[in-house]
Order: C-alpha cells, then sequence, then structure tokens
C-alpha cells in the first residue's frame, strides 16, 4: 500500500511516497493513523493528523482498499 | 462564462479578477487577496513556499464555492491559489464573489477564505534567515 505525504509529513518520512510493508498493510484509517504514528513519532506531535482516501477527508472507520489513492494530510495552512 | 473559476496557479494576475467577476446583474464585488507578510512573530520572514495535494485542494475549492453559492445569492465566485516559491508581498490566493447588493458579496468573501483555511490541502513552509516552518503544523 503506497502512501502519498505532502508538507510536513513528507519530512517526518524523508520522501513524498511511503510504502506500507504487506505484512503491516493497514485495514482502516484507524489502522493506518496508528501504524504511521508507532512508525514514525513525530505524526503523534502534530496538531492534526487527518488521512484523505481518493482524495476526500475519510473518518477513522472507513476501511481502506489496495487500489485507493490513500495520502497522509498533515495541518494545512493555506491562504 | 463560468459561474465559478477555481485554479491553483504558479503566478496570480490580481489585475484580472475585475473582469472575472464583473456582471451586469451584479451591484457589487468583493474580492480578498492574501499576501506575504514580512514578519511572523517578531521573525523576519525571507519567503514562503507553498505545496499542494492538487486533485484534492481543486475538489475541496470547488465545495468552498458550491456552498457559499447555496448560502448566499452570489452571481459569480473565484477561488485562485498559488503555489511555489513567494516573495514578500507577492499575492500567493485571490477570493471573491459577485452579488446584486453588497451584503452578500462581502460575507461570502469572508467565508471562502476562513473555508480555504481550514479544509483545503495548501502547506505554507515560512523561510527565515537560518530556518525553515511549515505553518500550523505543531500546537
Amino acid at each position: 500500500m503506497d502512501v502519498l505525504l505532502f508538507g510536513i509529513a513528507k519530512d517526518i518520512i524523508g520522501k513524498s511516497e511511503f510504502e506500507v510493508p504487506v505484512d503491516d498493510t493497514p485495514k482502516s484509517v484507524q489502522e493506518l493513523k496508528e501504524y504511521l504514528i508507532k512508525k514514525f513519532p513525530d505524526f503523534g506531535k502534530l496538531s492534526s493528523f487527518a488521512v484523505a482516501v481518493n482524495s476526500e477527508y475519510a473518518k477513522d472507520d472507513i476501511t481502506l482498499n489496495g487500489n485507493d489513492e490513500i495520502a497522509i494530510i498533515p495541518p494545512v495552512s493555506g491562504g | 462564462m463560468n459561474k465559478k473559476i477555481i485554479e491553483i496557479v504558479d503566478v496570480i494576475d490580481t489585475s484580472q479578477v475585475f473582469t472575472e467577476l464583473s456582471d451586469a446583474h451584479s451591484g457589487g464585488i468583493c474580492v480578498f487577496v492574501g499576501t506575504v507578510r514580512d514578519f511572523t512573530k517578531g521573525e523576519e520572514v525571507v519567503s514562503l513556499e507553498f505545496e499542494t495535494y492538487k486533485k484534492m485542494a481543486l475538489k475541496e475549492m470547488d465545495k468552498i464555492a458550491i456552498d457559499a453559492m447555496e448560502k448566499w445569492k452570489l452571481n459569480k465566485v473565484i477561488i485562485r491559489h498559488a503555489v511555489g516559491l513567494k516573495k514578500v508581498e507577492a499575492p500567493v490566493v485571490v477570493v471573491g464573489a459577485s452579488s446584486a447588493h453588497r451584503d452578500a458579496c462581502f460575507e461570502a468573501c469572508r467565508y471562502l477564505i476562513d473555508t480555504l483555511k481550514e479544509t483545503v490541502p495548501i502547506w505554507k513552509k515560512e523561510m527565515f534567515e537560518n530556518k525553515t516552518v511549515w505553518v500550523s503544523a505543531h500546537p
């Protein structure tokens, strides 16, 4: 599963895409967040930490499928 | 002509916006331009760098424009954001609306920029003399 990274999320992992190893593949948004915070504790320090599935904000209980486009949305700061 | 203009661009030309929002049924046009400020919390900002998740940002901007058109009677709406490296004083965002009477476009304009700042996936990095900071990343 590939996860797109933007802003500070890109700096935390050190690249613009992160591949979650097959054995760790999360089934839901909640599981993905838990996995990333465990592996990269800096995610837990952000003011907010959202996930987008197919370019829409996704709630924690949303199920993830192999062909979804998944992105980490750190605190936005446009304008 | 399009009722709404939703764009992410490299460079904003603020001189276009009057023509873009001008409308025979409108008695008023209200525009907000966000620009690069030279100081944050007493420290000199050299430039700002914006990046976006473009596909999602355009969707979110479109939702904001549609919501505004439902809340107020607007003739035209624009939401245009710039990305890339921006120097002090450069325009980075333009939002605006035209309407028959001024109340609607004034209120809508504030809603457009306030909501954009809350929901649109665009990120701003402040570049100081000897450090860079992702704005709002930490509490």
